[in-house]
């Protein structure tokens, strides 16, 4: 669907996380990831006592959780100030010096003089209940066709721990990722389409990818959107993996809001009140004693009630799709998630065993008109009545339109809620790190050696290499461009290098996990080539090995596979076995013959003696034949 | 005075005046509008902070400012007071908590980013709430001094308040201290109250109350459950582990403090703790050795000799650091010597010359764990003919404030002697258990 952004009043801000590859920002352990715990401890956060009667909401929200928080270490990849037992210590250099960098590639300003704040977060992901975290640059600009977006901050700050699992009242986290660099790059909400965020995205992503110093990989870039439509709401987006999703995401919710608004004018024109929805709940566990529904007998029979609450006026609107395959029911089960696993409502009713005659009957029991509408829950009574709360509470927002949420990019293209709004950032200055004065010295040297932009790095590539544009720029574009120049300079042909990295891994994406080729595998692969171990048909195969069992070495794939070179003489002695089995037809057709033996030869050589190499040797021993 | 003083004083600019600033650099200009932050001390004094509307702070080169208008004057803070009274529940015991300095809470104001410390009852009440479902409590600000400045005479006057909060009706009381030298406090209320029955709970914080992972709110729950338990001993209150889990309770004359940053940094040393608070607010007490909960009127044994000096002994010591004491005229020096307790040989003369002028020399170990011996090496034995008292198990830090304590009863040699081996408040075991080191 193409909507008229401009008539709707699109606005759109990017908030962009990426993981800088330096030791951690307060404490040079190494930010690496590793999945060996050593230890455990566990831990409570307490909101810190502010002005009385301002309220975070959610922070307020993690409080009424009560949770515990259980954090998993591993010495080598922590330590005792990631566990907050001792103070931090002065912020990594390069660090600094990076996020520097990707100011000055944004157009932005640095400041003069850098101060780390203390960013409260208590949802246990930071240890200490704070992220640490600082303006490095202010006042940037990215250009579009569509016209310049601003970007106001450029942040360092702390990346937080991994999230394991959630328990009742309690979560895991692992404390590897915790202070690993994070540059936070925000945008204005100068974007008016949805195609232009992912143009925004796509500069920022190649500045921050031209310092060759940024984390690559799952999970080490993050991408938050902060869209609205006039009259609907600010919504925020996490965790977008992928640029290509942008567009998809900004036009459903787009599509949302409209749909939410529509919604609303309905709930207005049947003139619903908030006041008429009631948290009044109706135990309906009778009706359901001998129900099909295999959810509900089975809560039925854990002791748990089926209650029912009214919802006047929403008849026909819960169930009213508001993206592809999402309704009002979906929102208002999602709100409801952290009690219940579903809920039932009754625009979707009789389905899933629950039957028309109990469904009449619910009806009947709560005296619903025609425009009425209800929703079941079926739990233990507290979890059931605590559900329905969340229930009511969304189903009131909806007469006021679109309700500010922190939401979850689906991997279709939608979105699910999340908590609410964060409230405005609590910020206090972190004392333990003086502030740091950017000196002018630092300022020249980091702006006489800006890094090149992807872009121009693609024109280099083409212009030195001799490369296929679309080769030099799926080598940039993939991350792969640091490792094909390190190829080249091992003396690695340039189209050769290019054509393994791009067409060969691509090619085995659909047969092979090529996620788990690492660099020093190919690296490797590149050395036995190179060392004349390998013949270049032999990357296929070895890659393929590798991306199933990536504990291997390239070498042993070789070996194992039969994919070492075969020495000259081993060549020429399987060479003259061919001849020798054809002995007749060359005889008879002379060099005519010299394609049917290269075929043979081939058939038993490839991938474990050079193709030029057989040629001559083929050629060699015909003639000799031929002219005996 | 520094740039940034200066030029607030020449712009009127005051802390928490809203401002706009053009900056000017190499031709680029950039403008600025916030709140003025107060100079920092740390910083190099040549910018002037400023809270951006976003939260957070920059520095700005006051060399680059080349226009600043004050949007809006600071207004003069409201001072929130919180006058609630809270009313007594004659069900629950009464704690006094006593503060000493530092912040046990506190609060923050976000809008400047300052952290006022919380000591009324009714801001402890809100940041520790939990507290006063355990205890009617009454705090009181004592002193207010860093731990580092603390010295025999504050001790008194904190013994003094304990004695009198436990004599008008507390059922225990929790002192609020710095953490650096809260040991020493320990030991001195160990000594210096006479006849106790009650419990005396030091706590501190490892990590600022600020933070919400502070561990201050949970050490302090837990004092006062040990303050209202049936104990009445000095103790100090501090996590037991680097989890929030459980707090220990370590006799006030065995504990010390290990670790300059963790939160378990607190140990009972050649000795095993009184008991562990787990944070389900149960007391599982680890010994049956400790003095119970009794009625009885306390008193305090408070003189203190001042001239003592703790002194630790290392390869290449000079002979005229002890002489600068002697020469001095302090009546006491407790060497913290090596191993089971030995000093250079070439010292023993002027040990000897200083215990023949009277001056009582005490022997302890730098090794911490363990019992000083001085019949096993002949050093050993010299120093014991040179008049040298050796401690036992005692901590270093101890035996200081128990020689200050012994000298400001007697300075007769053979007293002091007895006095310095007879245990008095669990400073001396007589045995050492296999489980108290290095856990």
């Amino acid at each position: 669907m193409e909507f008229d952004y401009k008539e709707l009043g699109l606005k759109v801000g990017l908030e962009i996380h990426r993981q800088l590859d330096t030791k951690k920002l307060f404490s040079p352990v190494p930010s690496d990831l590793h999945e060996d715990v050593d230890f455990r401890f566990q831990r409570r956060l307490r909101p810190t006592m502010s002005e009385l009667g301002e309220i975070d909401p959610a922070a307020l929200e993690e409080f009424k959780k009560g949770r515990t928080f259980v954090y998993e270490g591993n010495h080598r990849f922590t330590d005792l100030v990631y566990m907050d037992e001792e103070p931090p210590h002065k912020p990594d250099e390069e660090a600094l010096r990076i996020s520097l960098q990707i100011a000055y590639l944004l157009n932005a300003i640095p400041v003069d003089e850098v101060h780390f704040m203390r960013k409260i977060v208590i949802d246990g992901s930071n240890v200490s209940g704070f992220q640490r975290t600082a303006i490095i640059a202010m006042n940037g600009r990215v250009d579009t066709p569509w016209g310049s977006v601003g970007i106001p901050t450029i942040c360092l700050e702390e990346d937080a721990c991994r999230i394991v699992e959630r328990e009742d009242g309690k979560v895991i986290y692992r404390l590897d990722r915790l202070g690993i660099p994070l540059v936070e790059i925000a945008t204005t909400p100068d974007i008016h389409h949805p195609e232009q965020a992912k143009v925004v995205a796509k500069y920022i992503g190649d500045a921050l990818r031209a310092t060759r110093k940024v984390k690559r990989g799952l999970g080490t870039i993050r991408q938050d959107l902060n869209i609205s439509i006039r009259g609907g709401a600010r919504i925020e987006i996490k965790g977008v993996q992928e640029l290509d999703m942008i567009p998809l995401i900004i036009e459903r919710e787009v599509e949302r809001q409209m749909n939410l608004l529509k919604i609303r004018d309905e709930l207005r024109r049947r003139e619903v009140k908030q006041e008429d929805i009631k948290e009044a709940f109706y135990d309906v566990t009778e009706i359901f004693k001998n129900t099909d529904s295999k959810i509900i007998a089975r809560a039925i029979k854990k002791g748990g009630k089926v209650l029912a609450v009214k919802l006047p006026g929403f008849r026909g609107l819960i169930g009213r799709e508001i993206q592809p395959g999402r309704r009002l029911g979906t929102e208002m089960a999602d709100r409801a998630r952290k009690y219940v696993r579903g809920i039932f409502h009754i625009d979707e009713l009789p389905n899933y065993g629950i039957s028309g005659s109990e469904v009449n009957e619910v009806v009947e029991r709560l005296g619903l008109g025609e425009n009425d509408a209800f929703v079941l829950v079926a739990a233990e009574e507290e979890t059931a009545r605590k559900a329905l709360r969340e229930v009511v509470k969304r189903a009131r927002e909806a007469i006021e339109g679109v309700p500010e949420e922190t939401r979850r990019a689906l991997p279709d293209g939608n979105t699910q809620y999340m908590r609410p709004l964060p409230g405005k950032a609590r910020m206090y200055p972190e004392t333990d790190i003086p502030p740091i004065l950017i000196a002018d010295r630092m300022k020249g040297e980091i702006l006489a050696n800006l890094p090149e932009l992807p872009q121009e790095r693609v024109e280099r590539y083409i212009r030195e290499y001799r490369i296929d544009r679309s080769l030099a720029e799926t080598l940039v574009n993939d991350e792969r461009d640091e490792l094909f120049e390190e190829l080249v300079k091992n003396g690695v042909k340039p189209s050769l290098a290019a054509s393994i990295l791009v067409v060969v891994l691509k090619g085995l994406k659909k047969e092979a996990p090529i996620e788990n080729i690492t660099d020093e595998h190919i690296r490797e692969a590149f050395e036995l080539y190179l060392g004349g171990k390998i013949a270049k048909e032999a990357f296929e195969e070895i890659f393929k090995e590798l991306a199933e069992n990536p504990n291997k070495t390239a070498k042993q794939v070789a070996e194992e596979k039969g994919l070492t070179l075969l020495s000259e003489e081993e060549v020429e002695r399987i060479i003259e076995e061919v001849v020798m089995a054809n002995i007749e037809v060359i005889r008879a057709k002379g060099m005519g013959a010299m394609g049917m033996i290269m075929g043979r030869a081939m058939a038993k050589l490839r991938g474990r003696a050079d193709g030029k190499l057989v040629s001559s040797l083929v050629r060699k021993k015909i003639q000799e034949l031929a002219g005996s | 005075m520094r740039k940034i003083e200066r030029f607030m004083q020449q712009k009127n600019l005051h802390t928490g005046d809203v401002v706009r600033v053009v900056e000017s650099e190499n031709g680029t200009t950039v403008e600025y509008e916030g709140i003025v932050m107060p100079p920092y001390e740390l910083s190099s004094g040549e910018t002037l902070t400023l809270k951006l509307d976003n939260g957070y702070n920059i520095g700005i080169l006051v060399d680059n400012i080349v226009e600043i208008e004050v949007l809006e004057k600071a207004k003069p803070g409201e001072k929130k007071e919180f006058k609630a009274v809270l009313p007594k529940n004659p069900e629950l015991p009464n704690v006094a908590i006593l503060g000493t300095g530092g912040t046990i809470a506190s609060r923050i104001d976000y809008k400047t980013g300052a952290v006022h410390p919380a000591f009324t009852a009714e801001e402890l009440a809100l940041a520790v709430p939990e507290i006063f479902k355990l205890a009617n409590i009454t705090p009181k600000l004592i002193m207010n001094i860093l731990s580092e400045d603390m010295r025999p005479e504050y001790w008194r006057k904190i013994a003094n308040e304990v004695a009198k909060a436990l004599n008008s009706g507390e059922d225990g009381v929790v002192i609020a201290h710095g953490t650096d030298t809260m040991a020493y406090t320990a030991a001195a209320l160990s000594f210096m109250l006479g006849n106790l029955h009650k419990p005396v709970i030091l706590v501190g914080a490892q990590r600022s109350s600020d933070r919400p992972s502070s561990d201050a709110a949970m050490n302090l729950t837990c004092s006062v459950r040990m303050a209202t338990a049936n104990f009445g001993e000095v103790a100090v209150v501090m996590h037991g582990e680097t989890g929030d889990t459980y707090c220990l309770a370590h006799r006030g004359t065995k504990v010390r403090k290990m670790h300059t940053s963790r939160r378990d940094a607190f140990r009972s040393i050649n000795d095993i703790p009184v008991a562990k608070i787990w944070a389900d607010g149960r007391i599982e007490f680890l010994r049956e050795d400790y003095r119970k909960r009794s009625e009885g009127e306390v008193f305090v044994d408070g003189e203190m000799e001042e001239k003592v000096a703790l002194v630790k002994s290392f390869p290449g010591m000079q002979k005229e650091i002890l002489e600068f004491f002697i020469d001095k005229g302090y009546k006491g020096i407790v060497l913290e010597g090596t191993g089971l307790g030995h000093v250079p040989t070439y010292l023993i003369d002027t040990i000897e010359r200083a215990t023949q002028e009277g001056i009582t020399v005490c022997m302890t170990s730098q090794c911490l764990y363990g019992r000083v011996n001085l019949n096993v090496y002949s050093t050993g034995r010299r120093l014991l003919r040179a008049g040298v008292i050796p401690c036992e198990d005692m901590l270093p830090e101890t035996a200081y404030v128990k020689l200050m304590w012994v000298l400001g009863k007697t300075q007769n040699q053979e007293e002091v002697r007895k006095m310095m081996l007879k245990n008095y408040a669990g400073e001396i075991t007589p045995y050492t258990r296999f489980d108290t080191y290095l856990r």
